[in-house]
């Protein structure tokens, strides 16, 4: 239950902040070496830092969690052990993913 | 075969339903889903093996067909699934039928704005109109 609420929230916020700052991140790109700097600033913040990195986290769990709602909508998995390990799996698979993202990115950035 | 009549639980919902729609929006919610794991997966990957996010190697790689297509459309199957998605939320929480209305539209218009102010962003660094 609590995967499921998390789906929508994620989705959600994606939706908004997500699409909102790749549409950001490309105008960015296309309108030049300032336009690149003011986003760049941004996104280094702390604050910035903080949304990129939920965003990401929200990323691969929507992901993670929409796989599972896939497999659900076969029929499959509406066992309680399987479920319940299915969406623990989710939250287990997201924070591991972001991590690694990020811990990869913030090296080689620097 | 006419309403009501498909021999499938999914035949049935496709138009045929009492509604005679919603089958559409639930079966687009999934395909886009499917199409979003295959892209975001490659936006995940290319990001990663980009040496590093500076503006000229982003442009280098938007630049060309095997960037600029999948990212195109990423934005586009991106805001479509939102729209998508956001929908179910609004249906869900706004039970007056004109507020649904007024913010479905708006979403509409949110969603067919933003893809466009991405696409066009795009279009710009494919065609080579960034400096």
């Amino acid at each position: 239950m609590a995967v499921s609420i998390l789906h929508r929230a994620t989705g959600v916020a994606l939706s908004f902040a997500g699409l909102a700052i790749l549409t950001w991140w490309l105008m960015a790109i296309a309108g030049g070496t300032d336009a690149f700097a003011t986003f760049t600033k941004a996104a280094t913040h702390p604050i910035g830092l903080v949304v990129l990195v939920g965003l990401t986290w929200s990323f691969f769990q929507h992901l993670l969690s929409g796989i599972r709602h896939l497999v659900m909508d076969t029929g499959a998995a509406f066992e309680l052990g399987v479920n319940k390990t299915f969406a623990i799996l989710t939250i287990v698979g997201s924070v591991l993913l972001t991590a690694l993202l990020w811990f990869y990115l913030l090296g080689v950035a620097k | 075969m006419s309403r009501g009549t498909s021999a499938t639980p999914l035949g049935r919902v496709r138009g045929l339903g009492s509604a005679h729609h919603g089958g559409e929006h639930w079966l687009s919610e999934r395909v886009t889903s499917i199409a979003l794991l295959l892209l975001g997966t490659w936006l995940m990957a290319s990001l990663l093996l980009l040496p590093n996010l500076d503006q000229r190697t982003l442009v280098e790689w938007l630049h060309g067909a095997s960037g600029a297509v999948p990212m195109a459309l990423f934005v586009v199957v991106g805001f479509k699934h939102a729209l998508d998605g956001v929908k179910v939320v609004v249906d869900d929480y706004v039970h007056e039928e004109g507020s649904r209305f007024v913010w479905n539209v708006l979403l509409l218009f949110l969603a067919v704005g933003g893809a466009s102010l991405a696409l066009f962003a795009l279009a710009r660094i494919a065609f080579g109109a960034v400096a």
